[in-house]
């Protein structure tokens, strides 16, 4: 039972960072119809300024600073790469945001260094805050709940309530329509990526010193953000939602089960010393949303929610 | 029924709650050219999406010589002897003249997904090739890209795909949109020799070229057929007078 | 049928201009490759020169994929990593000399690696083919995590993180050649090189290729003219597959080791870039690309440990200004010097030119600096005997002023061009 509990309360916490990455990337990819490669990288770019900025202040300035200025980098690579590129057609602007994460990668390393910076949580929330079943369970990882639920919150207003929200619900669905409309599309772009990567850089802020704030986070955090946005349907919000918390779940449930595939197929002869009964479910964790992908691919070729085909 | 090139049987589409096909019933006889013409709006376009199997029907039924194409992918009822143009111009922008209604040949002439031949040795390609290109006129242009034709020799292009792979059946949407008089003569010659024994639908803004061209017409209105017949009786039908004709009598239609 | 032959214009060609077009380079291929020997090339040489001849066979499979059908994958090493591991155990086999195996020679591990590929292909590609544009993209990624990811699993398969190794020396002698020595692997992999880029070419030259570059352009329409685009894509994919694998088998034989690395998307990203950067639009593109990136692989990390970063900044540069690569403008120069244009643009390339190496200035001299700033040793970049330390002043005049200029030069051409074709 306290496996379960603790699983499901980190898969939801993983699942909700996901889908922080995974709306932003929807966003921009709706709109734009650009499939932005260098996501991940603005998630790391928001960790490490976090990290910098709590060197000369504290936490919570960093909280609120580093996806701003993450979103104000996202607008500037909008305005002066993307908007260039975009005329060629949606493959050179996903070959343009592939080219900027392996840039932004390599300029993360010049400046922070190629090892993991000390990226800590902060103090006032580094202290256990309740105890379940005998283990303490960290305030941070509440902290983290909170934020992303308000995000959540904050982005259902927007988009259902204001009238920037409306546009963009409009530009979701006829992105050419806004456009006849007499809003500047161009603006409405830079603002949706800019917008988009704050996200991405909010989730490294409150992510980075969860996991680890490394060069390599991007790498690492990329495709799984990729499949989130393919399995939940590429341009849908719910089926992102959906798929961000399923692979949430999956992964970090799959971790604490110690049972070999053997325990599971040993009905079927499958032994435990044989090389692939010898695997264990929680080796296998880190590949789970890629089986997951090409499953729902081979059942459902549009993703969970998808209906466009792009 | 094997005297029917078409047939449509209670056909319906609708999007979501839009009612775009209400019930069309249509034969289109061996040999016949039929003209669909119709308001803005009335469903033409959508007609031809279902026949072709670029949309599903939402229900009803269409056969094609006999075999029952609804539900069938675009290929395959392209396989089975059906081919369309587009009224949008729809072509291998990066491809030569030439290249594009080899295109069209090569599924035909039995090369369907071929990797072992050499596409410049199949010597009827080639031949066949050149002899459409010379029938629509576009064989002193056959070398160059595609994109660099002018507007009416697009659509010119656009029709010697369609005819490029014989099939026995031929939807045209909209051949002659947006040409100049001469220009429009000249497509209507070409359709008149491309559909020669051949069934022909064709969906035409252009009254002169529809009543020159038609054997039957059908009105097409809120996506309901209100009436089918010869020129001469289309032209008598109060009824079409009163839904359609009205306003472009004067300038269209020849007396 | 009959009447058709009597109007027949052949459009096709002339057999002068056919082998002047696809007959001839192919002969001077062969020639170049059977002269570099001649030159006694050093060990380092000729190692250089085999990888080249992987990555352009490699580099080729993958246009096959996005310049011809227009399918992007960011994973196309799985299939050479799949094609290079079975060629490994092929070896290993040979080398044990169980059952036939003992009577097959390495020369012929290509092949084998072609047949693994196009098995990969076809079965990898069964799931990823049925989404085209981005979502294939998407999907390609994460099947090549979802690969390298097994291939650290499966040791037996894979051999874990030190990967599996072969000796090359085994099975009879084909063609007089030991492969032992380099010059030896040289003659091998100049052969599988040449019969890379013949089969590929011949591919475009088929019913299938051309479909695909069809399916690139218009994929509705293809489906009006009686194809399924996604059985295009699926077979292209097969044959993408075929050929990187047989890269593979190819590398499998001058490197003589396979690790899950190979499948990762490490080496997916560089084939991309190596690819796009040579010119995705040409055939001969991905072969210069390959060309250059194999030599720059080799010989700048020796120079500066920022050459990556010198690789992104160039392949960005590379997307935005010059989306048609190397061969693009090897293929744009040679036109105007044919022509005779050269003194109408030659003062417009003059200025680009300059503005383009004031602006290299510049980015050098800061990508320098800041890796020596970073690593903290104290090192200063110094350049022609120029100290240039992060925090003097000189530094910052190096690199925004050259910036500047090169910037407002290149601003400048374009303007006037621009008034010029307008």
């Amino acid at each position: 039972m306290e496996t379960v509990v603790f699983a499901v309360l980190n898969g939801v916490i993983y699942g909700l960072l996901l889908f922080m990455l995974s709306s932003g990337l929807t966003l921009i990819f709706s709109m734009m119809g650009v499939l932005n490669f260098a996501h991940a990288s603005f998630y790391m770019l928001g960790a490490y300024f976090a990290y910098t900025l709590m060197e000369g202040s504290n936490f919570w300035i960093a909280l609120f600073i580093a996806p701003v200025l993450v979103g104000l980098a996202g607008m500037v690579v909008e305005r002066y790469g993307l908007r260039k590129v975009h005329a060629r057609g949606h493959v050179a602007e996903l070959l343009f945001t592939f080219g900027l994460a392996y840039l932004i990668d390599e300029v993360v390393k010049i400046f922070w260094g190629r090892t993991a910076v000390n990226y800590k949580v902060p103090e006032l929330l580094d202290f256990p805050l309740f105890t379940l079943y005998g283990a303490q369970y960290p305030a941070y990882r509440i902290f983290i709940l909170l934020v992303a639920i308000l995000m959540l919150v904050a982005l259902w207003y927007l988009l259902r309530r204001t009238r920037a929200g409306l546009i963009i619900q409009a530009a979701l669905t006829h992105p050419h329509m806004v456009g006849h409309l007499g809003h500047n599309v161009p603006m409405i772009f830079m603002m949706v990526f800019g917008a988009g990567c704050a996200l991405a850089g909010l989730a490294g802020v409150i992510g980075g010193n969860y996991f680890i704030t490394d060069p390599a986070m991007a790498v690492q955090m990329g495709p799984i953000v990729f499949v989130v946005v393919v399995v939940g349907g590429l341009g849908s919000l719910e089926g992102a939602f959906i798929a961000a918390m399923i692979i949430g779940l999956l992964q970090t449930s799959a971790v604490s089960i110690n049972a070999s595939l053997a325990d599971i197929f040993g009905f079927l002869g499958l032994a435990g010393t044989s090389e692939v009964g010898g695997i264990t479910i929680a080796s296998m964790a880190p590949m789970l949303p890629f089986l997951l992908l090409v499953v729902v691919l081979m059942v459902r070729p549009t993703g969970l929610m998808g209906d466009r085909e792009v | 029924m094997s005297n029917e090139a078409l047939q449509l049987i209670d056909l319906k589409k609708s999007f979501g709650p839009a009612k775009i096909i209400q019930g069309v019933n249509l034969q289109v006889a061996k040999g016949e050219r039929h003209a669909i013409i119709g308001p803005n709006g009335a469903g033409k376009s959508t007609l031809f999406n279902l026949i072709s199997g670029r949309f599903l029907p939402t229900s009803g039924e269409i056969w094609l010589n006999g075999d029952k194409i609804s539900g069938k992918k675009p290929f395959e009822i392209n396989r089975m002897g059906l081919s369309r143009s587009f009224q949008v111009s729809n072509i291998f922008t990066n491809m030569t003249v030439r290249e594009n209604v080899r295109c069209g040949v090569l599924y035909s002439m039995g090369y369907g997904y071929s990797f072992w031949r050499n596409i410049g040795n199949l010597r009827e390609v080639s031949e066949k090739t050149a002899a459409i290109l010379e029938d629509v006129g576009l064989i002193d242009k056959a070398h160059l890209p595609a994109t660099l034709l002018p507007y009416a020799d697009q659509r010119t292009l656009e029709i010697a795909i369609t005819i490029a792979g014989g099939a026995e059946v031929i939807l045209l949407d909209e051949p002659t949109a947006g040409m100049s008089h001469s220009e429009t003569d000249r497509a209507v010659a070409l359709i008149e020799k491309a559909s020669q024994g051949k069934t022909l639908l064709i969906v035409e803004h252009d009254m002169g070229v529809v009543f020159n061209l038609a054997d039957r017409i059908s009105v097409l209105v809120y996506g309901e057929i209100i009436a089918t017949g010869t020129p001469e009786e289309i032209r008598g039908d109060p009824k079409v007078r009163e839904a359609y004709l009205g306003e472009e009598v004067e300038e269209g239609v020849p007396a | 049928m009959t009447d058709m032959t009597t109007t027949y214009v052949d459009l096709a060609p002339s057999r002068a201009e056919k082998f002047r077009q696809r007959v001839l380079p192919m002969i001077l291929f062969a020639l170049a490759l059977a002269v570099i020997p001649l030159f006694g090339p050093s060990r380092s040489t000729l190692t250089l020169l085999n990888h080249m001849g992987i990555n352009i066979v490699f580099a080729l499979s993958f246009n096959m994929l996005l310049g011809r059908a227009g399918m992007l994958s960011f994973g196309h090493a799985v299939y050479l990593g799949l094609g290079g591991y079975f060629c490994v155990h092929v070896m290993n086999w040979i080398a044990a000399d169980t059952g036939i195996w003992g009577a097959v020679p390495i020369f012929t591990m290509p092949a084998f690696g072609f047949g693994a590929g196009a098995l990969a292909g076809a079965v990898i590609g069964w799931p990823s083919c049925r989404r085209a544009g981005t979502p294939f993209a998407m999907i390609s990624l994460g099947v090549a995590e979802l690969v390298a990811a097994a291939g650290f699993m499966f040791d037996s398969l894979f051999g874990g993180e030190m990967g599996i190794s072969a000796d090359r020396m085994g099975g009879p002698e084909f063609l007089g050649l030991s492969l032992g020595p380099l010059n030896e692997v040289y003659w091998y992999i100049a052969f599988w090189t040449f019969v890379g880029v013949v089969g590929t070419y011949a591919f475009t030259r088929t019913p299938l290729g051309k479909l695909s570059e069809a399916t690139r352009d218009n994929p509705e329409r293809v489906e009006f003219v009686g194809y399924n685009p996604q059985r295009v894509r699926y077979l292209v994919f097969i044959f993408a597959g075929a050929f990187a694998g047989m890269a593979g088998g190819m590398s499998a034989v001058q490197d003589e080791i396979f690790t899950p690395e190979n499948l990762s998307l490490v080496p997916s990203g560089a084939i991309l870039i190596a690819a796009y950067v040579g010119g995705i639009r040409y055939f001969t593109g991905p072969i210069m690309g390959a060309i250059v990136m194999t030599y720059m692989g080799s010989n700048l990390s020796d120079y500066t440990a920022g050459w990556l970063l010198y690789l992104g900044l160039m392949f960005v540069g590379v997307v935005m200004f010059v989306p048609d690569g190397i061969a693009g403008v090897v293929y744009g120069t040679w036109d105007v010097l044919r022509s005779g244009r050269l003194n109408e643009v030659a003062a417009g390339w003059a200025i680009r030119l300059l503005g383009l190496a004031l602006m290299a200035v510049s980015t050098i001299t800061l990508v320098e600096v800041a890796f020596r700033w970073s690593d903290g040793y104290g090192e200063v970049f110094e350049p022609f005997g120029l100290e240039l330390a992060h925090g003097s002043p000189l530094t910052w005049v190096v690199i925004v002023l050259p910036f500047v200029i090169g910037a407002l030069l290149l601003r400048r051409v374009a303007r006037s061009e621009s008034e010029v074709t307008s």
